[in-house]
């Protein structure tokens, strides 16, 4: 049968990082695909090794818009390995609260894309809703909506204060009712059974292989979390649950992203209540020269920072390793097989900074089409519909 | 196996390759080794104790470059950092790409960024670097200098 290149980006506005995709399809069946990325290499690592390791905290802050916590987490694990020194007590139960705050709007924002992916806009719509509730707690604790500007080596650059705990938890509590009927109406629903069971398939072996992270390798049976293998934070002073699902398909993605938020909102209800009392800040003077790893559970997978110090003030090297780097490969694992309208949800289930539908070209020997990423959701919408109407639901 | 116990077997199995041990602390440690025995070393420490792969990452310290290649034992919260120590004129390490699927995109940012090359790689094409990025250049080097007259500097602080 004749093969076909479709390609799928690199730009779109609706995530934030720009790849670009290239689908070998024959007819429907995509067979082979291949990812280029690179399109919004800012240099960072480059450009912290200028900055001093205070100012680094605020380059790699900026990072990812939507992770901001987990790569000045990971950074300043690294910064206080060189030393090597802990963060004070209540420092460390501040940097897990505002870590598991952005790992629930994260997936919250995660779901509502999903839904739209595949023509659930009431999903979409709805989640992103209850989303404000969780920023409005995150406004209530840190002062900001995003981009908290909490980390600094050594501690945490602001505490938190103790009269707003009792409004924070308040709107936490608020939010479970919503959440609890978002869960059933998600994972009880008979379309996205029928839609999102079975494809995407990605085993334990090539989760292993791959070196996949987070909710991808949870998914699909690799127990695998950095908050549970290498405690750090407040993680081990609390009781919570690591979410482990056998099958590695798309819902099972779904499934543990439904789960980990309650583990997350479980989190952050018993920090707020346990917070220890203390110094917030070591105050560290300077770094000693050599070398520090740090790693932290992104809402994606684990983030990975290695710095090198010479004794200035400055890192000689700083590596920064984000989760979606590991994850993305998979892609070659997940995606032939199933069908175009499958790939655009499946691309979407790793939970990549993702945002490539906005141009689709099939290339055939008559000549090029150009579709728009709005053809791509939309096949993908009417494949829903399609289901839908099969099973006899309006 | 402990970890004490874990750490000595990997000593007394690759003795001779192994140039330098540093114990830092109970959750790190780091192995210097001969850069021709990387390929079993990682093997080793992959497949048979199970480790994670996290990322390699290439430094360049003026005299040499070098290659730290990261895996944690997850059960014994140990992280093991194998670090090989390369020729800056014609620096080059067998790939680990054909072992571990996951070292395949970091072999190739190593190789544009730093010019490090992996013998034995698939594909060892540019991931991150724009088409139009010459040749040669390659920007994590110590002595890199800016090369594109147009191009927004960043002014420092």
């Amino acid at each position: 049968m004749q093969k076909s290149v479709i390609s799928i980006g690199p730009f779109h506005p609706l995530q934030e990082e720009p790849e670009h995709f290239s689908l070998t399809v024959e007819g429907e069946t995509v067979v082979d695909v291949d990812v280029e990325i690179g399109y919004n290499h800012r240099g960072i690592e480059k450009l912290s090794e200028r900055r001093n390791f205070e100012q680094s905290t605020f380059v790699i802050e900026r990072i990812c818009g939507i992770c901001s916590t987990s790569h000045p987490f990971a950074y300043t694990r690294a910064v206080e390995d060189i030393i090597p020194v802990e963060a004070p007590e209540r420092a460390k139960y501040i940097r897990t609260i505002i870590a598991e705050g952005e790992r629930v709007h994260s997936h919250l924002l995660w779901m509502g894309l999903a839904g739209h992916f595949l023509g659930y806009n009431t999903v979409w719509m709805w989640v992103w809703r209850l989303r404000e509730e969780i920023l409005d707690v995150m406004e209530i604790l840190s002062g900001n909506r995003n981009s908290y500007a909490m980390f600094k080596p050594g501690g945490v650059r602001r505490d938190i204060n103790p009269d707003d705990i009792p409004m924070a938890l308040k709107k936490i509590d608020a939010i479970i009712p919503t959440m609890d009927r978002l869960k059933k109406a998600i994972l009880d629903d008979p379309v996205l059974h029928a839609r999102l069971k079975g494809i995407g398939i990605l085993s334990k072996e090539e989760a292993i292989n791959y070196c996949a992270l987070g909710p991808t390798s949870r998914a699909s049976g690799v127990d695998r979390d950095v908050r549970k293998n290498a405690p750090y934070g407040a993680y081990d002073r609390v009781d919570w649950d690591m979410i482990v699902t056998q099958k590695g398909d798309v819902f099972d993605k779904v499934v543990v992203r439904v789960l980990e938020t309650y583990e997350s909102i479980k989190i952050i209800k018993t920090c707020l209540q346990q917070l220890p009392s203390g110094e917030i800040d070591l105050k560290l003077k300077s770094i000693p020269p050599g070398e520090g790893i740090g790693a932290a559970e992104a809402p994606r997978g684990e983030t990975f920072h290695y710095v090198r110090s010479d004794g200035t003030n400055r890192p000689v090297r700083h590596k920064v390793r984000a989760p979606t780097f590991m994850n993305l490969p998979t892609c070659k694992a997940t995606v032939p097989g199933s069908t175009i309208s499958d790939a655009a949800i499946i691309l979407a289930s790793i939970d990549p900074c993702y945002c490539c539908t906005e141009r689709m070209a099939v290339c055939t020997p008559g000549g090029e089409r150009i579709y728009t990423g709005k053809d791509l959701i939309k096949m993908s919408q009417d494949k829903t519909e399609k289901i839908k109407r099969e099973m006899g639901i309006k | 196996m402990t970890r004490a116990a874990v750490l000595r077997d990997f000593q007394d199995r690759f003795r001779e390759d192994i140039l330098d041990f540093f114990d830092k602390s109970p959750k790190r440690a780091y192995f210097e080794i001969n850069p021709d025995a990387l390929v079993p070393a990682a093997t080793y420490i992959f497949r048979d104790l199970g480790a994670r792969f996290h990322i390699a990452s290439g430094v360049d310290a003026r005299t040499h470059l070098e290659i730290l290649y990261h895996f944690s034992i997850e059960t014994m919260n140990l992280l093991i950092s194998l670090r090989v120590k390369l020729d800056r004129e014609n620096p080059k390490v067998d790939s680990l790409a054909n072992v571990i699927k996951g070292a395949n995109w970091i072999e190739r940012e190593i190789h544009e960024l730093l010019g490090i090359d992996f013998p034995g790689h698939p594909e060892l094409r540019r991931l991150l670097l724009a088409d139009e990025w010459p040749e040669g250049v390659y920007p994590l080097r110590q002595d890199y200098q800016e090369w594109d007259k147009k191009a927004v500097r960043d002014r420092g602080v």
